[in-house]
């Protein structure tokens, strides 16, 4: 199949000199039939028959793109379907209720929504202020052969499967926390309150330590693409007002990446609520509501995980269901969130900083 | 071209139709390697037939049974009168094996293994029992030195089998947790933390000093867990085996005759306690009466040599008083 063989692509070939190497690549291509070039001449006979091609196309894409919206659509429906049984019985009360009893049959989901609130919590208090010095390291301090080594070391953690942390987590990280971290903690601050109790190793702390190491690529390469976006000027006018490397750094660019920076947090929150099978393998699995980080507790999705397969009882399943729902709502919140924000941000980009 | 592909096309499509009867069930986890054993022995010596076995969990096995997307289910627990009502139509449970739920635990300075007597496993479990020297125990560890140290449970947090012998165990033996717990696949447990899975719990109990947990005996002794012997109704400490778990399947002194019995703190000499069938849940109508054939043909084969595999799995068999029993409910499979 040489293209060189067909006369057509030949003839434009020389064309295709004035315009450069890559529209030649194109032209040269037997599978392309729709030249950009030659689109103000009347496309041939022979290349008419494929302009249904083109719009055939169009419609297919349209379509995968309403499939995609559709599946969203069904997967809402079918939880609310799922759980009307739930929300007749037990109301909003459902959301209010501490006691998990699935003998008797009584359901109430507070300690699930506290406990993947606070371990969410306690994964981005940890997690933020190291994937923001990642960044900022990474976009201003860091010397220019390291950057891209760097930034490719801290993507690779998103690529690790949850499992593999939660095994990991349960091997190394619960015994390190049992052994040295809570003790350490409970000595020093159980005045607080937060750190008190036996030194299980496995609870809310180790949880939330698990999904910090999880969210760190995500917050840190969105933080890096918002502060690259800050432009150069912003840097240079902060310096030439007498500020600092790191006044710098705090004025010029943190502060005017603000909004980005806040998107990329709620971002990785929003990863570290639905996240699963690390958490279940760390938390404790207890369903009860305590002061103490260093206590076992229990998350939204690690219940659903652990107990879908074997309710057998309508009621159960469909209390299940709800806090299933529960959980999409306040993803999708968080997701919507975090994509207004990112978007406000970099909409419009002047110059590129060199990262 | 185009002939020929559509005849080998057609030839292709026809080849399955010339053999086989296909079976499809799904239910509990805790059998599966026998039947997965069974299933292929089976194929291997009736190569037209395929028995296709999921094991999704016992909760799901009943309801896959009921709504009929299954030829057969299984269970570890038997399904409750109301369920059996929802199904509209007779199922039968047919016992297979036999398992039974170990103590294992962790605690420092003990190398002999620890008896353990109802009430101490009820205090345990209960949270009312918070250390390994309480008085409790002592007494039914005389001669052994326990230390000081809290107790921690681990249970676990998927629904499961497993929990369900256990809780039903405690629930004989212990009003209070008859009427604090109760007994199912999934409790609401008053004290401990839970772990994901028969490995979960092990690899707990195996990290934390001072954990007490319960596991499938089958996965004690393939994974070299240590584990106590618990004191069985007529008084005498029984540690789990093959052996102790069938003389509880024996001793039961009435057999219901739709199977569907408890056989935990069986009245045995040298009865285990926390043993339990596990069933296969059949449909006692068939519309397709070759599947009918095939399935009564698998349970008469079940009852005979699928009983002579069972031990190199760890999985205790049958005693023969059920297996006469389960015979005659074989005949009732139309």
């Amino acid at each position: 199949m040489g293209a060189a063989s067909d006369p057509h692509i030949r003839e434009e070939s020389s064309a295709g000199q004035a315009f450069g190497p890559a529209a030649t690549i194109h032209m040269a291509s037997s599978e392309s039939k729709v030249s950009l070039v030659n689109s103000t001449r009347e496309a041939p006979a022979w290349k008419r028959s494929f302009v249904n091609l083109d719009s055939g196309f169009k419609g297919l894409m349209l379509l995968a793109a309403c499939v995609v919206l559709a599946i969203v659509g069904l997967v809402v429906i079918e939880l609310i379907q799922r759980s009307a049984l739930a929300w007749q019985k037990f109301g909003i009360h459902f959301f209010f209720g501490t006691d998990w009893d699935p003998v008797s049959g009584s359901f109430g989901a507070l300690p699930f929504v506290y406990g993947t609130l606070v371990s969410s919590l306690v994964a981005v208090v940890i997690a933020v202020p190291l994937a923001i010095a990642v960044a900022v390291f990474v976009t201003e301090m860091c010397p220019r052969p390291l950057r891209k080594p760097i930034s490719f070391a801290t993507e690779l953690l998103a690529a690790i499967p949850s499992v593999i942390y939660g095994l990991w987590a349960v091997f190394v990280l619960v015994p390190l926390m049992r052994v040295y971290v809570d003790p350490w903690l409970i000595k020093h601050f159980s005045w607080t309150g937060l750190f008190a109790g036996p030194p299980y190793g496995i609870g809310m702390l180790a949880a939330g330590v698990v999904m910090a190491i999880m969210i760190i690529p995500i917050i840190s390469s969105i933080t890096r693409e918002v502060l690259a976006v800050v432009p150069q000027h912003q840097r240079e006018a902060v310096l030439a007002l007498g500020a600092t490397r790191w006044e710098m750094i705090r004025m010029g660019v943190l502060r005017n990446a603000r909004a980005g920076i806040i998107g990329a947090i709620i971002l990785g929150l929003g990863r570290a609520l639905g996240e699963t099978m690390a958490v279940t393998m760390v938390i404790g699995n207890r369903p009860e509501i305590a002061r103490s980080l260093l206590a076992p507790g229990y998350t939204m999705a690690s219940v659903i995980a652990n107990e879908f397969t074997e309710a057998t009882d309508d009621l159960y399943l469909s209390a299940l269901m709800e806090i299933g729902l529960a959980l999409f709502i306040v993803t999708i919140i968080v997701n919507i969130l975090a994509g207004l924000m990112v978007w406000s941000v970099t909409r419009g980009t002047p110059v590129k900083a060199n990262v | 071209m185009k002939k020929t592909f559509s005849v080998f096309a057609l030839l292709v499509l026809a080849l399955p139709l010339a053999a086989q009867t296909k079976l499809n069930g799904a239910g509990a986890t805790f059998p599966y390697p026998i039947y997965s054993k069974w299933f292929s022995e089976y194929h291997n010596q009736h190569p037209d037939i395929e028995i296709n076995y999921q094991s999704i969990g016992s909760g799901g096995g009943i309801r896959q049974v009921t709504a009929k997307t299954v030829d057969f289910g299984a269970s570890d627990g038997p399904m409750t009168d109301q369920q059996l009502a929802d199904a509209k139509f007779k199922i039968i449970h047919l016992p297979t094996v036999l398992g039974a739920d170990v103590p294992a635990y962790n605690v420092p300075g003990i190398k002999t293994e620890l008896k353990f007597t109802p009430d101490v496993l009820a205090g345990i479990f209960l949270g009312k029992i918070t250390s390994w020297n309480d008085s409790a125990i002592a007494k039914a560890n005389p001669g052994v030195s326990l230390p000081n140290q809290p107790i921690v449970v681990v249970h676990r947090s998927d629904g499961s089998g497993t929990t369900y012998v256990w809780t039903d165990y405690l629930s004989k033996i212990s009003p209070d947790w008859n009427s604090q717990v109760g007994k199912g696949t999934s409790v609401k447990w008053p004290t401990g933390i839970g772990a994901k899975g028969n490995e979960g719990v092990a690899g707990m109990i195996r990290q934390m000093e001072g954990a007490v947990g319960y596991v499938e005996l089958v996965y004690a002794v393939q994974n070299n867990i240590s584990y106590g012997s618990v004191q069985n109704a007529a008084g005498s400490f029984v540690k789990a085996s093959l052996d102790s778990i069938t003389a509880a399947a024996a001793s039961m002194k009435s057999m219901p005759p739709d199977f569907r019995v408890s056989i935990t703190n069986a009245p045995g000499k040298d009865a285990y306690p926390i043993s339990s069938f596990t069933w296969l849940l059949i449909p006692a109508e068939w519309s397709d009466k070759n599947k009918q054939k095939v399935m009564v043909d698998f349970l008469n084969w079940m009852l005979e040599q699928g009983q002579t595999m069972t031990a190199q799995l760890s999985y205790a068999p049958l005693p023969q008083s059920v297996k006469e029993k389960e015979r005659e409910a074989i005949k009732a499979i139309r």
